[in-house]
Order: C-alpha cells, then structure tokens, then sequence
C-alpha cells in the first residue's frame, strides 16, 4: 500500500512550505477517514491471504498493520499538506492514542477474564460464607473479605498519617542531615520486596510470641511496611508541586506555618496526594506473599487481629488456585469470584476517595 | 455543610460495621443433628505438606461436623515447613512427604512431645503421580521407565522417538518436540517421581531423588496447578502432578514388570503393601521403604505417600483425645473414602489400616 | 521555605512546633522502621553469606554463585518491563492528560487506577491462562523466521511461559503505576507555560516538548523507580507465568529463563529448613541492595534537575 502510494505524492513534498501559518490544512474529519481507509486495505490484504491459503481472518495482524498504516499514512499527507511541524505533531498524536489503545488491550482482556470467570460464583453465598467445613463447591470469601478490610485498613490507618507527616517534613521543614537521611531511608525502603516485609513481620511477631505465630496484625505491619514509602514518595511529589508563590502569600498574611501546611498546602495538593495514598492501598491490599507467611490463612471467620491466622482475598486466590480440591472448577471459580470482589473493593474506594478529593480541594481554574 | 462533609463518611462507617459484624452463614450454632454430641472441644494445629491439603480440607470438615466444639487448622506449608514446625512445637501434628529420618527421630527434641517420647509416623494419604501429556487425539501412551526417564532428562527431544513409538505400534505419534514441564518449586512430588526415575530407569537418569528439580533444561511450572496449567495449554507438552488433577489430558501408562500399568488408586495402594517398613524404627513410626521395582503387574509404582506425623507421648495432656480421635477418623474408611473423593487419593488396605490403627490406639 | 536564607527567627507559636515536632517524629519512625527491617536482614543473612554447600542444601558451591543468576534474572526481566511500560505510560499519560476530551479523561484515569489494584495472583492467573496460550504463536513465528536474531534464537518454547511474556505481564503491572503519577504530574504543569507555547504558535506536540515533558521530568523519573521498583521485587506473577530453570541466558522466547529473585523465594521458601532458610532472606538483601542502587541513580538524576520543582 504504501509503495504504491509514495512515489507520485512524494514529489510536492520536495518543495515544503515556508510559512506554517499559511499552510494548508487537512480537513476536519480527514484522519478518521484515512484510520477507516487504512483499516480497510489491511483488512483487504489479510482476507485475500486467509481466502488465498484457507486460513482464519486474522484479526489481530489486521488492526496492526491497520494502525501501522494510519500512523504512516497520516504523516505523510499531513506533510504534503500542512508542513513538517503539523506532520510530527499528527504523529506524535497517532502514536499517543496508539500508544493507549495499545496498553487497553491486555487491560481489557484482563477486566474481561476476570469479571466473565468472577460472575461464575458471584452470589449471596459467596459474602455470607465462610470455607469453614466447605470442600468441593459452595463456601464463600466473608472471611477473606473481613480479612483484607481488618489488615489493609489497619496498615492505612499507621501508614497514612506517618507518610504524610514524613513527606510534609521533607519538603516544608527538612533540611539539612536529618531529611537528606530520612529521604534516603525511604529509597532505600521503596527497595523492601514485599516477600522480605513479610518475612520481616513474622519474625518479629515470633519473638513475642513463640515461632508459627502468625496473626492478623503481622499482616497488617508487613503491609505498613510496603506501604508507607508509597505513601512518601508520592505525597512528596504532589507537595513539591504546590508553587511556592501560594505559600508566600500566605506568610505575608501573616498565616503561621503549620496553618499554611493544613489550609493552604495539603488542600491545594489533596487530588494528587489522595491518588497517591489510593494508589499505595491499592498497592498493597493485592499484596499476596507477605500476608501468606505473616498472617497466614484459615478456613473460618476470624475479627480478632491480635489472634489466629487471618485469610485475605488475595491469599483466598492464591490458595483456591495452588490447593485446587475435587472438583477443581469450584476452587478455580471461588478464585475469580474473590478476585473480582477485590477489584470491586478498589473500585469502591477510588471512588470515595475521588469524591473526597472534589469536596477539598480548591476550585481552581482548570 | 458540615452534615453533608461527614454524612458520607459516617454512612461508610456503619456499612463497614455492619459488614465487619455480620457472621458467616455456616458458622456458629453449634447445632449437632443428633442427640450423640461429642464431648470433645479444643484446637489442634497442623501443618505441612501441601499434597495432604485437599484432603485435609475434607477430613477437618467431616471430623468438626461431628466435633462443632473441635477447630483443626491445617496449614500446607510445606512438608519441610511442616517438619520444623511440629519439632519447635508450633504445631500439634505434621503432615509431610518423606518421614523423619531414622538419626532425626533419634536426635529427638520434639517440643511437643513428652521428654523421652518417640513419634508416630502413619502413612494415610497415598497419591498416585499421573505422567501427563497434551498430544491432539492421543489419550494414552505405553512407557518404558527408561523412555519416561530419557524425556524427563532431556536425551528424548521428540514425539516421534524410536523409544517412544517402540512400545506404541499402534498409535501414530507426531513428528513435534516435546516440552516436558517440571516443578520449579521444591516438591515431595519431584522428590517421588525422581526417586522413582533413579530406581527404574537408573542408567538413563543419574541425578537420582531430589526433592528440587536437577537439570536446567525443560520447562518449569509452580505447583501442580502450574504443571497442569502448562501441560494444558501448551502443545507436545508433557509432565507429572497428581493422578486426580490428570483431567482430560492424556496419561502414561507405566512398563511393570512385563505388562503396562495405567494409574488406578487400587493399583497405587498396591504399592505399598507390597513395600516393607524401614527397619529399626519404634512400634509406631510405619515409614515405608517404598519398592518402586516390584514386578507385580497389579502395582503402579509411582506414588507419593504422604504421612501425619504426632507425639507417641503428649506433654500436654489436653490434646491427646482429639489427636487420637482425629487421627483415627482419617484411618477409618469413612475418612479415606472422603479423602479419595474429594483429593483423588488412593484409599489404604484394610491391612495396613489395622496397623495404623494400633498405632493410633499407642498414642497418650 | 528553603529560601528563608535570612536569620530572622520566626516566633514559633504551640501549633507550630506541635505539629513540627510529629513532622520530624513521623520521619523518625521511617528510620527505626527501616533500622528493624535491615537489622533483621543482615542478621538473618550472615550466616547463609559463608556457607557453602555443605551447610545449605540449596547452594552448589557458594551464595555468590548461587545468587548472580537470580540478579540477573531479575534485572533482566525487570529492565525488559521497563522498557516496555514506559514509553507507552508517557503516551496514556498524556493522552489521557492533554489529548483526550476532558470528560472521558476522568473516566480513563479512573479506569488505569483500578488497574493497580489488580492483586499480582491475577495477573499470574491471567497471564498463565490467557496470555501465554495467545502470544505463544506469535513466538514460534518469530523463532521461525527472525531466529538469526540472538534474543529471538529457538528453540521456541512449546507453553509461551517465557520470560518475555514474564516481563510483559510485569509491564502490564507497572503500566497503571507509572501511568497514574506521569498524568499527575502532566496535569500539575503551569497553564501560564501551556499557554505561552500555544500562543507562540507552537503546536500541541510542540507545546508539551518546550512545557509539559520537562515539567514532568523528575515525575516521570520518580514514576518509574517506583514503576521498577514493583517489577523488581514481584514475586506471585513471575513464578506463576515464567518458566524459570536458573540459566544465565539473553534469550526470549525459549523455556529455559533466569529466574528472578523475589519469584525464587516465593518458590523455595515453603520447603527450605536450617540454613537454607537463611540463604534465601540473604538473596532477598541482595534484592533489596539492587533495588536501592537503582533507586539512588534516579534520585541522583533528579536532583541535578531540580530547577523544575515548585518548592525548592
């Protein structure tokens, strides 16, 4: 196609134009015309090979090559008509936009799989259920769900304060030996795999309380682990971002520091700062290897942190999948199911965080 | 304003109270269905091999229905896991794929177990390991141990091997290379089907039984749901993993002796009544000296024994009731028969059962 | 602010140096933390640094040799991830920042959070179930006719369990990480500086060449050692999908792979006793060095930019 089409356009382009402003310009509905055209002549190709050898339609080579030839094919119209800099900025967008088509694919297969297996076994057993003297199908995930909600939200509820306490230090108040440490120690902790945090935890919790502890609270301290770095760095970030002409306005009203931080600052800074902590829970809350050794898993419902093993939904997935019983689909669907409700969990609290951070946040002009 | 800022909130708060207070559906009420309530209550706490899990999932529901006031958790951490476990005295009872050695059990130190005490060690859960293997319209092929062997270590590359079409005249065998998949964690599985390899096959594969795969070739694959995974989903793929996950893949039938054996869990329990005990144990430790080379044709020789593993003697009195009980649930036919149903075990013979069950009863 | 050169001490009121102080104590307790956690490391792992296989069933000679495939494995596969997911976060980043209608962005935004909460099991499920079967034909195709290539050289692996899908299925991980912080960061850029590029005639490319990218600099920077940091130190997904038989090899698309560190102890922990034990928390010092070492590259790169950021 595109040998075909080159040598008679290439000629004007020889000459290109001198003033941008002047240039022509490709008309509005021009690129989605030439995505149609190019989907349709790779289309053409690979139907004349499938009818050729008697293959199946290849639908994936279609849409590549489809989207290799719009992102050629743009440029060089975009060129010939409006000039180098309109065809490298057309480009640049074909390869943006292909470059998130592209990450949705696998993205959508995932969400795919996973709510098409999960809805197999997503029914009222499975939230009022525990595994307790369950072997085979039915049985549900109350105890992992109760499990994760106890321990991520106890690592949030250390992790969080002592994160942004720790970042608020770091850009407002740190200078000199102690903040160029602390920024170093949390370097150094974003490097803590999640399996050594884990390892970590349970063997704290066996020295106060004998080996083979493993308990709900030594979960939720493997998790604080892993996560307060998260929390750090990315509050850091949105912090560090806030202009420092805001807080100097706020000086010369003669505001106190600590007020600036908390009614200037962090306001200013929440959305990020909320998608920060969102992305640091949403991090650990999948967390599978560390709660597996700290905290273990059980079959029956268990509220008590300071007690007994503790399920999690991730563990929950884990171990239908790697303990699959007789009949193995059960197991297998009661994995899909939990990992769905997990996802879902997440939803939930993305959303609530976002509407926090649209309640707080200052209405700016953008 | 200020309703509305805390509203959300507070609303979130009390579903999560609901949700954190409301009880499973199956549990609490300890409702026996007849008058014959046990009088049993406590915890017991095991842990080990993960091969014993499903079955032990199924005993421990079978045994807390008829004991509501008993919790038995099982934890499948491994058998090593398992083992240093019970010897610290973190848990009551081990499940493992090997039996402690005959020096271990003497060096002692059990911390559960009363000062002189020995430990019984009972052979309940027998596992065959199915060969499987993904060939499109093949569901079963005749293997010498040799030729299981040469694939396993490589030396067979092909499907279409002199070796493998020499004991499958009739069946015609694809010109495709075979990926033969193994276990990439450390597993009493790998640890069996080597050791069987080593026995029968012992010029083709010489890096005899070890519990962590040998060779860097082949594919490796997590777990037996990993093996299976990948068996199922590749193509001229072929591995090992126990017989009841073997599906609706093809499966080896195994040369015994002069005839082939395919896997049946008859055939599997076979194999080790027909196996000594290992000498110089106490009265209860049953360790089997597994005879992967017997040529009696009703034998199927690759099988992973799996034992539970507790204290001749209790230092602590309290659990030794429930240990006894439980234990014996497993041996009974009720418990082996939920074990073959629900893990695809193999059930013992009623002549290895009374011998478990006299140990059981040495049990205090 | 760091700019307050002058010594002109400010009257420090109660709220103040309340809230200072639990500044400077929540800093502290980053420091005891970490001070736990590497004293539990080091201890746990000097036994295991001089043992030698007699010691450790595990080793075959010494921990070094023991430990320099998994390093590798693991920055390989790692290094392979990055390459793939940030490229492609910049671009979601930006799309979803400075090209898509600012309705549909929120949703998108939202949809890529959600993403990193997908538990690293399901990706190994997914991985393993969907991914591997499917680009599995794509691997013999590539062995078949650019096996000349040294990273494409065969023989092809029958599952598509190697460590290229390993890595793309990290990618896919990191993508949501990395994509999330870059669109933050791309959003925080002054309009002023948007603005003025736009006024001078700039295009919407040129405009976030000159603003937005060197904005965002140090965010994408920080975005994707945090990015490599989750690839680094994975562990369920990679010893689900790769295949991992210990070699030291380029090669993409074979069975045998390096295997990485973080899936090693998730593979050997559960069966490992006495110094084995020991051998594998030190591979996991190992990790944490390698990770760290990345880490302080990155900071150093920010720091030489730092004219960029707004409260310095």
């Amino acid at each position: 196609m595109t040998t075909t089409l080159t040598p008679p356009e290439l000629r004007p382009a020889a000459s290109p134009i001198a003033n941008s402003l002047t240039a022509g310009k490709l008309p509005q509905g021009a690129p989605w015309m030439m995505l149609g055209a190019s989907l349709l002549v790779a289309a053409g190709v690979f139907g004349v090979v499938a009818a050729g050898n008697g293959s199946e339609f290849n639908w994936v080579g279609t849409l590549v090559v489809g989207a290799i030839l719009y992102i050629v094919a743009i440029w060089l119209f975009s060129r010939i008509v409006e000039g180098s800099r309109r065809a490298t900025d057309r480009f640049v967008t074909a390869l943006v936009t292909g470059a998130f088509v592209l990450a949705m694919i696998p993205l959508v297969s995932l969400a795919i799989t996973v709510v098409t297996f999960g809805l197999a076994r997503f029914d009222a057993e499975f939230f009022t259920s525990s595994m307790r003297n369950v072997t085979g199908e039915g049985g549900g995930a109350l105890h992992a769900i109760v499990g994760t909600l106890l321990m991520t939200g106890t690592a949030a509820l250390i992790s969080i304060p002592i994160g942004l306490m720790t970042s608020i230090y770091l850009v407002e108040y740190g200078r000199g030996r102690l903040a160029q440490g602390i920024t170093f120690l949390v370097d150094v902790m974003t490097g803590i795999p999640s399996i050594v945090a884990g390892l970590f935890a349970y063997a704290l919790f066996a020295i106060f309380w004998g080996p083979g502890t493993r308990t709900g609270i030594a979960g939720a301290v493997a998790l604080t682990v892993l996560m307060i770095p998260v929390v750090v760095r990315s509050s850091e970030e949105m912090l560090k971002l806030v202009p420092n002409e805001l807080r100097e306005a706020a000086y010369a009203l003669g505001v106190p520091k600590w007020l600036t931080i908390v009614k200037v600052v962090l306001p200013t800074a929440i959305a990020g700062i909320t998608t920060g902590i969102m992305l640091a829970i949403a991090r650990v809350i999948g967390e599978t290897a560390p709660l597996l050794i700290a905290a273990g898993f059980t079959q029956s419902m268990n509220y008590n942190l300071f007690e007994g093993r503790m399920s999690s939904l991730p563990v929950f997935v884990y171990t239908q999948y790697a303990n699959q019983g007789n009949p193995p689909e059960a197991y297998l669907d009661r994995a899909w199911a939990a990992a769905l409700t997990l996802i879902l969990i997440v939803m939930a609290l993305n959303l609530i965080a976002r509407l926090v951070a649209r309640f707080f946040a200052p209405k700016l002009g953008r | 304003m200020n309703l509305k800022r805390f509203g959300a909130p507070a609303v979130i708060a009390m579903t999560a109270a609901l949700a954190l207070s409301s009880c499973a559906a199956n549990e609490g009420g300890s409702t026996a269905p007849d008058a014959s309530v046990s009088t049993l209550s406590g915890n017991l706490v095991g842990a080990g091999a993960s091969s014993q899990d499903s079955a032990q999932q199924a005993w421990i529901a079978g045994f807390q229905t008829a004991n509501p006031d008993v919790t038995i958790d099982y934890d499948p951490s491994g058998s090593g896991a398992g083992r240093d476990t019970f010897l610290e005295g973190a848990s009551d009872f081990a499940g493992s794929d090997r039996a402690f050695k005959a020096e271990e059990v003497a060096a002692g130190g059990f911390k559960k177990c009363a000062a002189d005490s020995s430990i019984v060690e009972l052979p309940l859960y027998i596992s065959p390991i199915a060969v499987i293997f993904n060939l499109d319209g093949i569901d079963s092929l005749d293997l010498e141990p040799a030729a299981i062997a040469g694939i396993f270590a490589g030396t067979i590359t092909k499907w279409n091997d002199p070796a493998i079409a020499a004991t499958n005249p009739d069946v015609t065998l694809p010109d495709l290379a075979i990926t033969a998949v193994h276990r990439s964690d450390k597993s009493g599985t790998t640890g069996n089907f080597t050791d069987y390899l080593a026995a029968a096959a012992p010029d083709v594969w010489t890096s005899g039984a070890v519990e962590e795969w040998p060779l860097q070739g082949g594919e490796a694959a997590q777990g037996t749901s990993g093996v299976v995974d990948a068996v199922t989903n590749g193509t001229g793929t072929v591995g090992y993993a126990d017989a009841s996950r073997a599906g609706d893949l093809g499966t080896v039938s195994v040369k015994v002796g002069d005839a082939f054996v395919p896997y049946s869990p008859e055939a599997a329990s076979a194999v080790v009544d027909a196996s000594p005990f290992e000498e110089g144990r106490a009265d209860g430790d049953l360790a089997i000296a597994l005879d992967r080379n017997a040529d009696d044709t009703n034998v199927y020789p690759i099988v992973l024994v799996s034992y539970l593993i507790g204290c001749q003697q209790y230092e602590d009195p309290a659990n030794v009731e429930i240990v006894k009980s439980y234990f014996s649930y497993i041996a009974s036919a009720e418990g082996q028969d939920v074990a073959a149903e629900n893990a695809g075990s193999a059930p013992i013979s009623d002549s290895l059962r009374e011998k478990i069950q006299t140990a059981i009863d040495s049990i205090q | 602010m760091t700019t307050a050169t002058a010594q002109i001490t400010a009257k420090q009121r109660p709220g103040d140096r309340v809230f200072s102080g639990s500044a400077v104590f929540a800093g502290s307790m980053i420091l005891v933390t970490l001070a736990a956690v590497a004293g539990f490391l080091l201890i746990q792992s000097l036994p295991a640094l001089v043992a030698s296989n007699e010691d450790a069933s595990i080793l075959d000679s010494n921990f070094w040799a023991y430990v320099g495939p998994l390093v590798f494995g693991t920055v390989w596969a790692a290094l392979l991830a990055l390459v793939m997911a940030l490229p492609i976060s910049i671009g979601i980043a930006l799309f979803i920042s400075h090209y898509a209608p600012r309705r549909l962005a929120s949703v998108l935004g939202y949809i890529v959070d959600l993403l990193a909460a997908v538990p690293s099991v399901v990706f190994g499920l997914w991985g393993i179930g969907v991914l591997a079967p499917a680009i599995q034909p794509l691997y013999s195709w590539l062995v078949d006719n650019m096996g000349w290539f040294p990273l494409f050289a065969g023989p092809v692996s029958g599952t598509g369990r190697t460590i290229l899908t390993a890595a793309v299925v990290l990618a896919v991980m990191v993508l949501p990480i990395i994509t999330a912080i870059c669109r933050e960061v791309f959003l925080q850029t002054p309009v002023l500086h948007e603005e003025a590029a736009l006024a001078l005639g700039a295009t919407r490319w040129e405009m976030i060449r000159i603003a937005v990218l060197p904005f965002g600099r140090p965010g994408i920077i920080s975005a994707s050692v945090l990015g490599l940091g989750r690839a680094l130190g994975e562990t369920m997904a990679v010893a689900m999908v790769l295949s991992a038989t210990g070699a030291v090899t380029f090669q993409l698309l074979t069975s045998v792979n390096p295997s990485t560190i973080a899936a090693n102890i998730a593979l050997s922990f559960p069966e490992a006793y006495g110094i084995n034990v020991n051998v594998l928390i030190a591979t996991g010092l190992i990790l944490f060095v390698v990770t760290f070492a990345v880490n302080a590259l990155a900071r150093w790169i920010v720091s030489r930019r730092k004219e960029f950021s707004g409260a310095n």
